[in-house]
């Protein structure tokens, strides 16, 4: 494992934080540990409590390190701690397990213009609302307006921004803005007990240890409770207050709420790098766009690749307890794995017949681990610890040399052959990945999905391991439909395996065509692991499909695809060499 | 352990779940199990009310030394959840775990598919077949044991990272932890009180 180390370009172990490099600094640049609503230097702590607790120097801030542009802040440096030439540092570590804990972004309300986030000064976000009530914050705690920096009376919350709103692709639930709501007017109502406090919801959700308590206090100290989204907000330009329009749907009636301030409760979102992430470790998310766990109530904090573990909201949003309760469990779990100190890997991998071998190289080209070594003129090797077990070789070696252990091209055959023995024209025949499209299957059953019983599932480890021959195969056995289905492209478990489906399933339709067969009755669908709804779907769709093949159809196909009599002859030759 | 299988005969036992109801309540198991004794080489059907619990597990048992079976195929649930309980079970009785094979009936089948007796009883028995024929074909593997490096990575310094590094720390692990930003403590750092106590966040 690389690990970049930033460069500080202030020496930790010299700096001892007299500050005076601050004072002459002439850049200024929006806090980021306090939203922005003040100021720090291109030279900095983070925040007093930072760890590790010395200054930082931004170099994206910085007016250069050019001595003639600035260099100030070195200049007035008694401990020689600031080097301008500090350098990135690569370490490298070998690591056996891996807890990946990246944590959340918070919404960013821009596009909810109907709250008047970007115009009106004195609508804030819950996020803001923390440094500003924080005795830390840029006004050390005195709660002011930011228009007129006055305290305001009357505060307005608008709870579920940027959650529960399918417009807005963010359908879920942020868990945490409820209860940081309620938290927030009872704070208010500590400090200011004149403040009017005014909550927009839909629902409350108070739901854990001492939540309801915490919401029955808050409303004993005064905070009223509307059930109604706002559907506007209009600022008066003279003395900028706040009109909130609401339906409040427990009365049916629509209020106008005026206002001197309004907190917006944004929701939570996945944080940024999941994406990176996710992919360095084969990792897969959920439709909300969190990461997804090995199985939601046995193995919540197991990621699917092994050895790896999530802890905290970049799994789903939750609150600090739930985040230090499942950091709790993913150090057990990993724990357990490092005190092992070994790891049995599944017997599924590929093994290479070095005497069918034709040493030309197409498996390790598609091989995704770079797990086999191939020289030209030379058979092609598989290094059993790195290989993975996708099978993407095994279905692109043209002669028949590559066995995947426990998912052979015989078995799987078998399993075509055997599934549309009888009456194969009542069938749609699905392929379908062991970590996405079988378990999105997997979720579509524990979710009581219906879906028309005709479809019959083989599961491969990888799309990638369906073999053209194994399409042919079932369409030669009479299927009217077959389906090859996989992770999402960009979310193959196997790195990029999935690519090789692609060509694959293109190249049968250029065959299919030139057969005379409808290249639709070979379907490609990326079916997520998370996606049960989707499976579902599918099913349906594939079903209608099917009721459009005709006898006649399934006839041409079977005997327009029969193998040419030739390359049997070569297979089977082959095969008695390889025995 | 039943010395070399692939020697052997190729002996299927298979054993149709009815999960209580959840497979059985949807799925015409005895119509199932029926069909199974005619699939090729299979010597034996059991039905088990759960297969996954110790009666079930013993009737596997029982059946691949009584049978001298040399693959086993459940027809229950899953294999994404509990293949690994079937093999450690095959295991347990002597043989190898790769040769067994499980069938889909209740995620795929019974669960997707209520009150659909016969369209969800014959998918069931193709399922079945489809197990079987692949069981047939299965060998015996031995896995690779690779040595895991005693050292933990976490990404993500905020509340949840620190805790998991302290912990790994504490049970004496080497640990790293990696932050992007200049200093750890992520969002919980930025918050004032927090929730359900009202204490500082930091
Ligand atoms: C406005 C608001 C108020 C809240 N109030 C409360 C409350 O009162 N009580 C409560 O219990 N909960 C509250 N929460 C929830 C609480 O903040 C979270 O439960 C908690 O922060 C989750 O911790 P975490 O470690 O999972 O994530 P984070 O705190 O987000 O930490 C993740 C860390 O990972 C780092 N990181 C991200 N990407 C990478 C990468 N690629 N490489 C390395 N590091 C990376 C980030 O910089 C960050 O430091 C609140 C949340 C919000 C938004
Ligand atoms: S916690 Fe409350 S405010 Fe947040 S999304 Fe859920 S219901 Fe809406």
């Amino acid at each position: 494992m690389k690990i970049r180390k930033k460069a500080r370009y202030v020496d930790p172990d010299l700096c001892n934080a007299c500050e005076e490099c601050v004072k002459v600094c002439p850049v200024v640049k929006p806090d980021e540990y306090q939203m922005g609503l003040s100021s720090r230097k291109a030279i900095y702590i983070p925040f007093p409590q930072a760890v590790p607790c010395s200054y930082i120097l931004n170099m994206d801030d910085c007016l250069g390190n050019n001595p003639i542009a600035c260099g100030k802040c070195a200049e007035v440096c008694d401990k020689q701690a600031i080097n301008y030439d500090d350098e990135d540092e690569i370490i490298t570590r070998e690591i056996g397990s891996i807890i990946v804990a990246i944590g959340l972004d918070v919404y960013d309300p821009t596009e909810m213009d109907e709250y008047g986030y970007t115009r009106f000064e004195n609508v804030i976000t819950s996020m803001e609302f923390e440094r500003l009530i924080c005795a830390g914050g840029p006004t050390a705690g005195h709660f002011v307006r930011p228009s007129d920096q006055q305290r305001p009376k009357r505060i307005g919350f608008i709870q579920c921004v940027g959650s529960r709103n399918p417009k807005i692709g963010r359908p879920y639930c942020s868990n945490i803005c409820c209860m940081n709501t309620i938290k927030d007017t009872l704070l208010l109502a500590d400090h200011y007990p004149d403040m009017e406090n005014v909550v927009f919801y839909q629902d409350i959700r108070s739901f854990g240890k001492s939540f309801e308590d915490m919401f029955q206090r808050s409303r004993e100290a005064g905070t009223r409770y509307i059930r109604g989204l706002p559907g506007d907000v209009r600022e008066d330009p003279n003395t900028r207050n706040l009109t909130v329009t609401v339906e409040n749907t427990t009365k049916g009636k629509l209020e106008h709420h005026e206002l001197d301030m309004l907190v917006l409760s944004v929701g939570v979102v996945p944080p940024k790098d999941l994406a990176k992430i996710s992919g360095m470790l084969t990792l897969s998310k959920t439709s909300d766009g969190f990461f997804m766990e090995s199985h939601p109530k046995l193995k919540p904090v197991d990621a699917p690749t092994r050895g790896v573990y999530f802890a905290g909201f970049c799994e789903s949003p939750k609150d600090i307890k739930d985040s230090v309760c499942q950091a709790g469990a993913a150090s057990s779990r990993s724990g357990a794995l490092l005190n092992a100190g070994q790891i049995q890997i599944e017997a599924i991998t590929s093994r290479i017949d070095e005497t069918a071998c034709k040493k030309c190289g197409l498996c390790a080209a598609v091989c995704p681990y770079g797990a086999i070594v191939w020289k030209k003129g030379e058979a092609a090797v598989v290094i059993e610890a790195a290989c993975a077990g996708c099978g993407a070789c095994g279905a692109t070696c043209l002669f028949g040399a590559i066995t995947m252990r426990h998912f052979t091209d015989d078995q799987l055959m078998a399993q075509v052959r055997a599934t549309l023995g009888e009456n194969p024209q009542d069938k749609v025949f699905c392929f379908a990945c062991n970590w996405c499209s079988y378990a999105g299957g997997d979720m579509a059953g524990i979710s009581r999905m219906k879906y028309p019983t005709t479809n019959r599932v083989v599961r491969t480890m990888c799309s990638a391991r369906v073999s053209e021959e194994m399409v042919l195969e079932a369409f030669r056995c009479g299927a009217p439909i077959v389906l090859v289905s996989g992770c999402h492209y960009a979310d193959c478990h196997y790195i990029n395996a999935n690519r090789q489906t692609v060509k694959r399933v293109q190249n049968l339709w250029n065959k299919l065509e030139k057969a005379g067969v409808r290249p639709e009755r070979l379907q490609l669908e990326w079916i997520s692991a998370a996606e049960g709804q989707k499976f579902a779907k599918v099913m349906y769709q594939l079903e209608e499909m099917r009721q459009a093949v005709t006898m006649e159809e399934i006839e041409h196909a079977r005997q327009a695809l029969k193998p040419k009599p030739k390359k049997a002859a070569k297979k089977k030759a082959e095969a008695a060499v390889a025995s | 352990m039943v010395a070399n299988p692939t020697n052997d005969k190729i002996r299927v036992g298979v054993f149709v779940c009815d999960c209580g109801l959840n497979i059985a309540g949807a799925v015409d198991c005895a119509a199932v199990a029926e069909y199974a004794e005619t699939l090729p080489d299979v010597m034996c059907v059991v039905r088990n009310k759960y297969t996954c619990a110790d009666p079930g597990q013993n009737e596997i048992k029982n059946a691949i030394h009584q049978h001298q079976l040399t693959r086993v195929v459940v027809a229950s649930c899953t294999p994404r959840q509990h293949e690994p309980t079937f093999r450690q079970c095959v295991r347990e009785a002597g043989l190898n775990p790769y040769l067994l094979e499980m069938a889909n009936l209740r995620e795929h089948c019974s669960w997707v598919h209520p009150g659909e007796w016969d369209g969800a009883t014959a998918k069931a028995k193709d399922l079945v077949a489809s197990a079987v024929a692949r069981a047939r074909l299965l060998q015996p593997q031995e896995e690779l044991t690779v040595p895991v490096t005693k050292r933990a990575l976490v990404i993500g310094g905020g509340v949840a990272g620190i805790e998991a590094a302290i912990e790994l720390g504490d049970a004496g692990h080497q640990v790293v932890l990696v932050e992007k930003q200049p200093s750890i403590g992520g969002i919980m750092a930025q918050l004032d009180k927090t929730f359900p106590t009202m204490d500082c966040s930091i």
